[in-house]
């Protein structure tokens, strides 16, 4: 959702904008007043189209500030698939022959009535269970890395994560094409648009691939 | 405003910075609720008066009431007035950002005069509307509606001389204008309902 008062210039556009939407409600009333309810209904449903993000634009990207240390960053998002044999193939092959510091962001999924009630105890608990069992299995297969639970957008859990732990690589990790919800919702391709660093997608095939 | 994320350096010292999931200015993000809860209170008082209306046994071949009339030319002069005020703190929020002080203190000072035109000019209009609040509930909703919005003028024009006084005592800069922008957005608003009350109470 765009905030239409997200700054000054915004806010004026908004002044702007009433005054013309509100000279063609007072035209379409005087010619008649049904029309001028009707062109208001349209200037309503125009509004709030716009509002709620109107077609999909280029997000502005992201600027990702690295420190010049010897130690790789590596910031990977997933959920379940984090133990994935692929996955730890992957962050062997990034880390190899230089010290790594991996950060595993495993974000909060919650339905769309949990979050707009803030009930989100159930699935930010579910998400640590699901954190604590990928840092083992990451620890058992050689990867120093450490955790935390992010937001329930992945995009969103990126970004925060990126404030605090400016990574060199992300790594997104995701079921195959046609179970992964994530890449239903484009997620990989996104996170390439809004952040300047590398994104690598990593695909799960399954879960027993990673016992 | 593009997410910026910075390195954590290792000599820092102190708690970790916070993450935040709102990419808005916690200053902005204040500003953005007290508006809304704004515009729900100038909801209710626009249902009332279209209640009014809409009840109005005459309504809508003769609004308001005979032998009633309300001051349209004069409170078009007004709107006028106060959409240009809205031109001017953009000119002062711009002329900021451009680090121009000058522009700044000339556009806040218009707008704080043209503001006070407005609470002027309405006042005068209250005196020679030849209505008053006793003289049934179209009164009533009319000095509601108007003397509301009047009120929210008067509160964004404190905002506005405190941002002047800053901004002659030599605060903001373009990277630092958070209390001029932020009463900017203020003023906005108040020109948004000032335009959605003239249409609907005068022109309508």
């Amino acid at each position: 959702m765009k905030n239409p008062l997200r700054d000054e210039a915004s806010a004026f556009r908004v002044v702007v904008l009433t005054l013309g939407g509100a000279v063609l409600v007072a035209l379409g009333a005087w010619i008649n007043t049904w029309l001028g309810v009707v062109v208001f209904l349209v200037l309503v449903g125009v509004a709030l189209f716009a509002i709620r993000g109107g077609m999909r634009q280029r997000p502005t990207q992201a600027h990702v500030v690295h420190d010049d240390g010897p130690t790789r960053k590596i910031l990977v998002v997933a959920n379940e698939t984090v133990a994935g044999g692929e996955l730890h193939e992957l962050l062997g092959r990034k880390a190899k022959g230089v010290s790594e510091d991996v950060l595993v962001v495993c974000p909060a999924l919650n339905s769309k009535l949990n979050t707009w009630t803030s009930d989100e105890d159930g699935a930010r608990a579910a998400a640590q269970g699901r954190l604590d069992s990928s840092l083992t299995r990451l620890r058992e297969a050689g990867i120093a890395a450490r955790g935390e639970i992010g937001d329930g957008d992945p995009l969103q859990a990126l970004e925060d994560a990126l404030r605090v732990f400016p990574a060199d690589e992300v790594v997104v990790s995701t079921h195959p094409p046609g179970r992964s919800n994530w890449l239903e919702q484009g997620v990989v391709e996104q996170a390439r648009l809004r952040f300047d660093v590398p994104v690598t997608h990593v695909v799960v095939e399954s879960l027993s691939d990673s016992t | 405003m593009s997410a910026h994320a910075e390195a954590a350096g290792h000599e820092h010292h102190g708690p970790p910075m916070a993450n935040r999931s709102s990419r808005l200015d916690p200053a902005t993000l204040g500003m953005f609720l007290f508006i809304a809860s704004e515009a729900m209170l100038f909801g209710a008082f626009f249902t009332a008066y279209f209640f009014v209306r809409v009840v109005n046994p005459d309504a809508p071949a003769t609004w308001p009431p005979p032998p009633y009339h309300f001051p349209i030319f004069v409170a078009g002069v007004n709107t006028a007035i106060l959409v240009t005020s809205s031109f001017t703190i953009h000119w002062a929020t711009q002329a900021i950002k451009r680090n121009d002080r000058n522009g700044m203190r000339a556009g806040l000072v218009v707008t704080i005069l043209l503001g006070s035109a407005f609470l002027l000019t309405q006042m005068v209009e209250y005196a020679h509307v030849g209505f008053n609040t006793g003289d049934g509930a179209f009164a009533s909703v009319f000095f509601g509606l108007t003397g509301l919005h009047g009120a929210h003028v008067f509160v964004g024009l404190s905002l506005l001389t405190i941002a002047a006084v800053r901004a002659f005592k030599g605060h903001f800069s373009a990277e630092h204008h958070h209390g001029l922008e932020i009463p900017s957005i203020y003023w906005h608003f108040v020109d948004v309902m000032w335009i959605v009350v003239y249409f609907a109470v005068y022109i309508l």
